[in-house]
């Protein structure tokens, strides 16, 4: 330690910070100065000797731009201004400025030295000389600061934070500083300003495509280096563009829940776009390598995550989440540490956390989220962004948790402890009371998997338990009816005990489910409805469809319909069900499908084959009936999302009136149908003629070669007759016989 | 319309060739074997002995009296069609890849593959009417300028006035068959994007069509090497056929042959599929290989067309007279 309070003069802070912004900003001005000038020299030397200007006579800085004016340069980015402490990296990064140090003269330089490089070995590697302290030239006195260079900024990052403040002695408070940060800490001007109030600008209207005339809906791809937002249009039996960009993420798309915004993934951050005509962005959101996004469920807010790789394989690695407001793009909470904190360190738990670390809960409200980690469940809210009563949940050995969709409920479920001596337990808590309303206690439980009804009012839960020699398990469902009071609880056991469960799915905003259950390759499809005008309250199975190739389940949103879909190792059979009648609609296949996708609307489905399979990449647009539309095929095809929809705003007694009243508003859409096929027809009957005609003029062209031809020919032949010519004729009449076209038949009644 | 199976060859069939009064057909197949077919019931009539490797291609004179092969032995024979005795052996340091005789048979095109030092070429050789006065020198040797590029296919022009190419390097190229000098070559804009696999040529040199690996086919003038038509099928395409009769062209392929048995049957799309030739649309498909289409062949006069696969199988199949009425 440096005791010699002898040494210790007044220090005049201001003074060095002023020094050393001095030097920073010279040396970064002839930075920038060289740069541009190699590049725009050359350019600006032949124009001025075009314009017999002597470039050297010019003062540069006499020259004033006109107001308002930009000759016609446009910045080709709103978002510039904003980038600018970006795109400069001064590669100062590894370098911190630490202040207030003792002065000392030089007999003691040695020791502080030796001193400062004690405390700083600890926090990173010093680069070699990396440690300069400044003296006065004519005293040998130092000034009272040094420069530090670390390898990395990293390091440099983290001694910051950690000697900031350092107390060297009582009155030797370390004032450590990022070398980059200098120049803005110097331009704070010294009187304060009001900040200016931007004149408002209206927005675009980002709920545009919902009032597309014929009621379309938009979807996005992404295939080779193209994503492309699209409309469906089934009259046409084809899509029509929107708006195309190669390059538009550099890994995937989004939407956010209620379709307001596409989400671009980049090496600096994730952007929103959207807009009414062409997709515009809206907002960024800084955070390096970004690599999974989430929005919340009223698309308030957006998590980004990033998670690095450890160097050191045994470590856990290093996690960032950020919490961003969509609208305004501000921050509002970071998250940092191991991915231990973020996981329940499970066994798959290597690569980092599981995605959504953050779930959201309590409806569209955005109003809390919470996380899962070993032993505790956190849960924030959005008003403060701060932990609720400032504590996280105790629950002793939780492993998964799921929010209700619409309330602020929270399902948890805790395994079996002691080797069976504690039972397995799922809780229902109400949040923020964290009050428990509802627990059972199961036994002898393998592992439980929950299941949401989307509109909250059902819970299932899927019991796998262990028979009794312990060696195999069997499924049960324990079925929670949330908005009936105290919570009833039933039991669901499959017809046949033993059968595996291999896909669940309940009914979007419906009472009922769907199960598949059996033995591959073969397993039968059960449906199971929570309410029956027989047994009021009671579940009841609806019917059971024997051996399908099924193992996947897509409700529609709007309920009723299902598809039961063979992905993967059923090469994509596909078979569209009506669960009211209880009847197959159609049987079809998409080969190799790989992803489902029901339109938000319910009207249609697109299957598609993702790059996964080296072949036949593309997407099948089909209605809810398995009638097949149209295909798009493209190669290097990764991903098809359609654009959700938010949720009407008709009154349920308005919608039951449409559907009463069906006719009448559907004679409107069938008119524009036929009007649409009419007019396709007539556009392809006309696309025909010209490609015929085109043909046909080659056609011309090239018998008038051949004829020119014919004598240079014979004589290649030695004189042979070619007789190509008769067979070109045989082949016309051929063809003319086959040209009958019935092209319409009206039946007249002739009046007596 | 069930088709005549012909299995004569024991490895993977490479091409298939009719005669021009359509009575014959000619195969070859990576076995060292070039086999004589009836064109009418798949009957075999004879093969071709005397090749040690691979036979890439063949080609028939207009008279059908000599047919001329080209192996991967570094050979291109030349065979009396009647008795099957070789009558001349053309030797090359580099397998002979493709073969094809001018109009009146007195000259013929025969591409050589890189190999070792050796570049990809096109040689252009006289074909003596006495076999007798046969000899082995070229007229022209025609260098790649991709000269490590594989030269896939390579016929003659309207006249034997030029030489069409396309090979690997994805772009067609028309050479002046006199001065060897590059006329015209394709570029990236319309041109294919991976290898050229197959080249047909219509009856009157007019037009040709390309099969290629970027899963297209498409069609050209072949005096201007005007992109006409493009024909976008799901596969990798290896084969292509013109009819002589409708507007219809064929094309085949599919899935990568190392790939073949790692899916299911049906993931490779074996099929021969039709397309409209002037609305490009699809007409239909012929199932029946279970491994990828490497030749595909329209009998001249147009009733009944054949395909090769990498199953060793030759699919004769005469068309239902309802082929004939397919409207679009």
């Amino acid at each position: 330690m440096v005791e010699d309070t002898d040494m210790q003069e007044e220090i005049h802070a201001e003074d060095t910070l002023e020094q050393v912004a001095a030097r920073m900003a010279a040396a970064r001005l002839h930075q920038r100065i060289e740069a541009s000038e190699i590049m725009a020299n050359l350019d600006i030397d032949s124009r001025a000797a075009q314009l017999g200007i002597d470039w050297s006579q010019v003062n540069l800085d006499s020259i004033h731009l006109p107001p308002g004016e930009n000759f016609g340069i446009e910045s080709d980015d709103e978002g510039v201004y904003h980038d600018d402490q970006l795109e400069f990296d001064t590669g100062f990064g590894n370098i911190i400025v630490v202040d207030n140090l003792p002065v000392v003269e030089k007999t003691k330089f040695a020791k502080l030295e030796n001193v400062l490089k004690k405390i700083y070995n600890q926090l990173g590697v010093i680069k070699e000389n990396g440690l300069w302290m400044p003296v006065d030239l004519d005293t040998g006195v130092t000034l009272g600061y040094c420069f530090i260079e670390f390898n990395t900024p990293q390091e440099a990052q983290n001694a910051k934070e950690k000697t900031h403040g350092y107390k060297l002695d009582k009155s030797h408070i370390f004032a450590v500083n990022m070398f980059d940060d200098f120049d803005r800490l110097m331009n704070v001007k010294e009187e304060w300003e009001a900040p200016q109030t931007k004149p408002y600008v209206p927005g675009e209207n980002l709920q545009k495509w919902l009032t597309d005339e014929k009621a379309r809906d938009q979807l996005v791809i992404r295939s080779g280096p193209d994503t492309e937002v699209l409309w469906n249009d089934p009259r046409q039996k084809n899509t029509e563009p929107v708006h195309k960009r190669p390059y538009w993420t550099e890994s995937y798309v989004q939407w956010s829940p209620l379709g307001t915004y596409l989400v671009t993934l980049h090496k600096q951050g994730a952007a929103v776009w959207g807009g009414a005509d062409t997709f515009t962005r809206l907002m960024r959101y800084q955070h390096n390598m970004v690599k999974l996004v989430d929005f919340s469920p009223g698309e308030k807010y957006l998590v980004t995550y990033h998670s690095q790789e450890p160097s050191n394989p045994r470590d856990a690695s290093k996690v960032e989440i950020k919490v961003f407001d969509v609208r305004t793009g501000r921050m509002m909470r970071d998250f940092k540490g191991s991915a231990d904190e973020f996981s329940i360190g499970g066994p798959g738990g290597v690569a980092g956390a599981s995605w959504p670390v953050f779930r959201w809960g309590g409806g569209k409200d955005d109003k809390y989220f919470a996380k899962l980690s070993k032993n505790t469940i956190s849960v924030y809210e959005t008003e403060t962004f701060g932990l609720i009563d400032k504590k996280s949940m105790k629950v002793d050995n939780v492993v998964d948790m799921c929010w209700s969709p619409t309330d602020s409920i929270i399902s948890l479920f805790v395994p079996e402890q002691g080797g069976g001596n504690q039972p397995a337990k799922v809780a229902l808590v109400q949040i923020p009371s964290k009050v428990e309303l509802r627990q059972k206690n199961l036994f002898s439980v393998n592992d439980c998997k929950m299941y949401w009804q989307s509109s909250g009012e059902y819970l299932a839960v899927k019991v796998d338990r262990y028979t009794k020699t312990k060696k195999s398990t069997y499924s049960g469902f324990e079925l929670f009816r949330i908005k009936e009071r105290d919570i009833p609880i039933e039991v669901l056991e499959l017809d046949n005990k033993n059968d595996k469960i291999i896909a669940f799915a309940w009914e979007p905003k419906g009472h009922r489910f769907a199960v598949i259950h059996g033995d591959q390759p073969r397993p039968d499809v059960s449906f199971y409805t929570m309410k029956t005008t027989q047994h009021g309250g009671r579940v009841t199975k609806l019917g059971t469809l024997k051996a399908k190739q099924a193992n996947a389940l897509f409700w529609s949103p709007t309920g009723k319909y299902i598809i039961l879909a063979g992905l993967k190792n059923f090469n994509g059979q596909l078979e569209f069900f009506n669960v009211d009648e209880m009847e197959t609609m159609a049987t079809t296949e998409h080969f190799m499908a790989t992803d489902i996708e029901w339109d938000p609307t319910g009207r249609y489905v697109a299957t598609a084959v993702t790059s996964v399979h080296e072949m036949e990449n593309g997407f099948t647009v089909w209605s809810f009936n398995g009638k097949l539309l149209y295909r798009v095929l493209k190669d290097h095809f990764f991903q098809l999302a359609w654009r959700p929809r938010p949720p009407s705003f008709l009154s349920p007694e308005k919608e039951e009136e449409i559907a009463k009243n069906l006719k009448k508003y559907s004679k409107k859409y069938e008119l524009e149908d036929q009007d649409v096929s009419l007019l396709l027809s007539e556009q392809d009957r006309e696309k025909r003629r010209a490609l015929k005609e085109e043909w046909e003029r080659w056609v011309m062209q090239w018998k008038s070669l051949h004829e020119e031809e014919k004598l240079e020919r014979q004589n290649l032949r030695d004189g042979e007759i070619s007789d190509e010519e008769e067979d070109d004729e045989e082949a016309r009449e051929v063809k003319e016989v086959e040209f009958e076209d019935v092209i319409d038949v009206t039946e007249e009644i002739v009046q007596e | 319309m069930r088709p005549i199976l012909m299995k004569g060859h024991e490895r993977p069939l490479t091409f298939l060739r009719y005669n021009r009064d359509g009575d014959m057909l000619f195969s070859c197949a990576k076995d060292h074997t070039p086999t004589l077919w009836y064109a009418d019931n798949g009957e075999r009539h004879g093969t071709y002995r005397g090749h040690n490797g691979a036979v890439w291609c063949c080609d028939v004179s207009r008279d059908s009296s000599r047919l001329i092969t080209g192996s991967a032995d570094q050979t291109a024979k030349l065979w009396d069609v009647k008795t099957g005795t070789q009558l001349f052996s053309f030797k090359f340091s580099s397998p002979a890849r493709s073969v094809d005789f001018a109009v009146g048979d007195k000259l013929a095109v025969i591409t050589t593959d890189p190999f070792m030092e050796r570049t990809s070429a096109i040689h252009v050789k006289r074909i003596a009417e006495d076999p007798q006065d046969q000899d082995g020198d070229s007229v022209l040797v025609l260098e790649n300028p991709e000269g490590r590029k594989r030269i896939n296919r390579a016929v003659w022009g309207p006249l034997n006035q030029t030489i069409v190419s396309g090979g690997e390097d994805a772009v067609l190229r028309i050479w002046d068959a006199e001065t060897g000098k590059l006329l015209k070559e394709t570029d990236k804009e319309v041109g294919h994007k991976q290898t050229i696999t197959s080249l047909c040529k219509s009856a009157d040199d007019s037009h040709f069509l390309t099969g290629s690996l970027d899963k297209t086919a498409k069609l050209w003038d072949m005096r201007t090497l005007t992109l006409i038509k493009t024909y976008t099928s799901g596969v990798p395409v290896n084969a292509v056929s013109m009819s002589p009769l409708l507007d219809h062209v064929v094309i085949g392929g599919g899935q990568d042959a190392s790939a073949v048995t790692t899916t299911d049957h049906r993931a490779g799309n074996f099929e021969a599929k039709f397309y409209d030739k002037i609305l490009q649309e699809e007409i239909g498909g012929v199932k029946g290989h279970f491994g990828p289409i490497n030749a595909l062949a329209f009998n001249p006069d147009g009733r009944s067309f054949s395909s090769g696969g990498e199953d060793g199988y030759v699919r004769l199949h005469h068309f239902d007279s309802d082929y004939f009425s397919i409207k679009i």
